[in-house]
C-alpha cells in the first residue's frame, strides 16, 4: 500500500478537500483523533473557523500529536484557516488561539475583511501559462514571510501561496475551484520524503 | 471590484455563487448558535461556535410572546458584529427584501430568510440572486429546498420546529429531503419529469440531484436541537452542520452545553466521545411536545 493522505475533519471544508484529492486519484482519510493521525503520512488542514479548529485540536488531543508529526517533517497543506493553524504567528486571533509553526509566516486573520469582501479571481501559477481560479473567503493575509519561506504565488504583489520544506499554505481555497494543481503539487511532496 | 454573477470575468468577482457557497462550505461540521446579546455571542465563540445568529429573541421567546416578529434592531446586530471575530448571521422575514437589503448594508455574513419571523409575503420569497450576501433558507422537503436553491439560496437547513427543544420535526424534514434524494437517484430519466412536477421544482435541478446524489448547496439541520445527542443524530442522518437556537441559552448552564454540542458535532460517529461530552451538563431546555404547539412555524414558506 502506498502513502496515505489524511484530511483534518474537525470542522470546515474537509469534504471538498477529500473530493479534490479523489480527483487526483487519492483516497483520503478523515482525521479526528490522534489514532487517525497515526495512520496517515500527509495531512491537509482545511479552511473553516480557525478558532473552532484550534479548540477542537486541543480537546481531541491532536494538538501535541500534530506538533510532533510536523517536527518530523510530515507533508502538510493548510488552506485559509488551515494556513493560520500552520503559521508561526497570528494577528487578530483570539487570545487562546495557538499556531503550530510549520510555516514561518505571520498572518492576519480575516485580513481581507468580512464575507462582503470575499472574492474569486484569476491567479498566475508558476510553471503554467494558464492561471487558476482562486477563491478567497473571509481570507487571511500573509503579512510577514521568514527567510526560509518560498513565495510560490502572489496576488498584486502579496504572497498567497507559500512553501517551507514539506509544508504548503494558501490563503485561498484550491478545493473550491475544481482546479487541482495545488493538490497535485502537495501530493508530489509525498514522493520527496 | 465588479460584483454578482459575472463568472466569466478573469478579474476579482465578489458575490458569485462560488463565493457564496464557499462560506457555507467553511461552516460545515460546525455549530451556529442563536445569540441575543454581545455577551452571549462571546460565550458562543468561546465554546467553539463557527458562527452566531444575531437576533432579539430566541425562537422559544418569540413563540411565548406572540405578535409580529421582525428583523432585529441594527444597533443590536452591530453590537454582536463588534463583539466576535467569527461570521455573524441575521434573520429577515420571508419575502421582506428590504430587511435583507438593510442586513446586507450592515455587513452581516449570511442572511437567514426565516420562518421563525412573521412572513412579510404570502406568495414570494426573496430573490436571493439579486444580492451579494449569501442566504440560508429553511425547507421541510426536497421540493421546497430546490425552490429556494433556484431563488439563489447558498445553504439549506431543515426547518424543524424552532423554539420547542424537540428534535422530531427536524428529523422528519431531514429524512424527507435525504430520502427523496436517494429515491431520485434510483429514478430513470423519464421518471424525473414526474418527480419535478410532484416536487414543484425546476427540472434541471431535479436532474442534477439525481446525477450527483446531493443537493447543490450544503444541507444543515435546524429546529429543536437541545442536546449533544440531538446534534449527533442530525449529523448521522446526513446534515452537514447544526444550528442551535433556544437549546443553548434556554438551558440551565449554557457554556458547557454549547461546548459539548460543538464536540458532539465533530465526533458525531463516536459514541464514547458522545457519552463523555453528554455528562453533567445540567438541565436542557424543558421543551414542548408537538401536540402542544399552537403555531407551526414550519408551515410558513411556499
Amino acid at each position: 500500500m502506498g502513502p496515505v493522505t489524511g484530511v483534518l475533519a474537525l470542522q470546515g471544508a474537509f469534504a471538498a478537500h477529500a473530493a479534490a484529492l479523489a480527483r487526483c486519484g487519492t483516497d483520503a482519510r478523515d482525521v479526528r483523533t490522534p489514532r487517525d493521525l497515526a495512520a496517515v503520512d500527509a495531512l491537509v488542514l482545511p479552511g473553516g473557523e480557525s478558532t473552532t479548529i484550534c479548540k477542537l485540536l486541543d480537546l481531541s488531543g491532536l494538538r501535541g500529536a500534530l506538533e510532533a508529526r510536523i517536527a518530523e517533517g510530515m507533508p502538510v497543506l493548510g488552506t485559509c484557516a488551515g494556513l493560520i493553524v500552520l503559521s508561526s504567528s497570528v494577528l487578530d486571533g483570539r487570545p487562546d488561539q495557538f499556531c503550530l509553526g510549520a510555516l514561518d509566516v505571520t498572518v492576519r486573520r480575516n485580513g481581507f475583511g468580512r464575507q462582503r469582501d470575499s472574492f474569486e479571481t484569476d491567479l498566475a501559477v508558476p510553471g503554467s501559462a494558464d492561471p487558476m481560479r482562486a477563491v478567497f473567503i473571509r481570507a487571511p493575509r500573509i503579512v510577514r514571510c521568514g527567510g526560509s519561506v518560498e513565495v510560490v504565488a502572489s496576488l498584486d504583489g502579496e504572497p498567497v501561496l507559500v512553501r517551507q520544506g514539506s509544508a504548503l499554505g494558501a490563503t485561498f481555497h484550491p478545493e473550491l475551484s475544481g482546479d487541482d494543481r495545488i493538490h497535485r503539487l502537495f501530493l508530489g511532496f509525498l514522493a520527496e520524503v | 471590484m465588479t460584483s454578482m454573477q459575472d463568472a466569466t470575468s478573469s478579474g476579482p468577482v465578489s458575490g458569485s455563487m462560488t463565493v457564496k457557497r464557499g462560506l457555507a462550505e467553511m461552516l460545515k461540521g460546525g455549530v451556529i448558535m442563536d445569540v441575543v446579546t454581545p455577551e452571549q455571542a462571546k460565550i458562543a465563540e468561546d465554546a467553539g461556535a463557527v458562527a452566531v445568529m444575531a437576533l432579539e429573541r430566541v425562537p422559544a421567546d418569540i413563540r411565548r410572546d406572540g405578535g409580529v416578529a421582525r428583523m432585529s434592531d441594527p444597533e443590536m446586530i452591530d453590537g454582536i458584529i463588534g463583539a466576535v471575530s467569527i461570521p455573524v448571521m441575521a434573520k429577515a422575514r420571508i419575502g421582506h427584501f428590504v430587511e435583507a437589503q438593510i442586513l446586507e448594508a450592515l455587513g452581516v455574513d449570511f442572511i437567514d430568510e426565516s420562518e421563525v419571523l412573521t412572513p412579510a409575503d404570502e406568495a414570494h420569497h426573496i430573490d436571493k440572486l439579486a444580492f451579494s450576501v449569501p442566504f440560508v433558507c429553511g425547507a421541510t422537503n426536497l421540493g421546497e429546498a430546490l425552490r429556494r436553491i433556484s431563488e439563489g439560496a447558498a445553504m439549506i437547513r431543515s426547518k424543524g420546529e424552532a423554539g420547542t427543544g424537540n428534535v422530531v420535526e427536524a428529523v422528519r424534514h431531514l429524512r424527507s429531503i435525504l430520502g427523496d434524494i436517494r429515491r431520485i437517484g434510483q429514478a430513470d430519466s423519464a421518471e424525473l419529469f414526474d418527480w419535478a412536477k410532484r416536487l414543484s421544482a425546476p427540472l434541471p435541478l431535479v436532474q442534477e440531484v439525481a446525477e450527483t446524489g446531493r443537493l447543490q448547496v450544503p444541507l444543515f439541520c435546524a429546529g429543536g436541537i437541545a442536546t449533544p445527542a440531538d446534534a449527533a443524530l442530525a449529523m448521522q442522518l446526513g446534515a452537514e452542520s447544526v444550528f442551535v437556537g433556544s437549546g443553548i441559552f434556554k438551558s440551565a448552564d449554557p457554556a458547557p452545553r454549547a461546548k459539548a454540542i460543538v464536540e458532539a458535532t465533530t465526533h458525531f460517529r463516536d459514541p464514547h466521545i458522545l457519552a463523555k461530552v453528554s455528562r453533567g451538563l445540567g438541565a436542557p431546555m424543558t421543551g414542548i411536545g408537538m401536540d402542544q404547539v399552537a403555531e407551526r412555524f414550519a408551515e410558513r414558506g411556499w
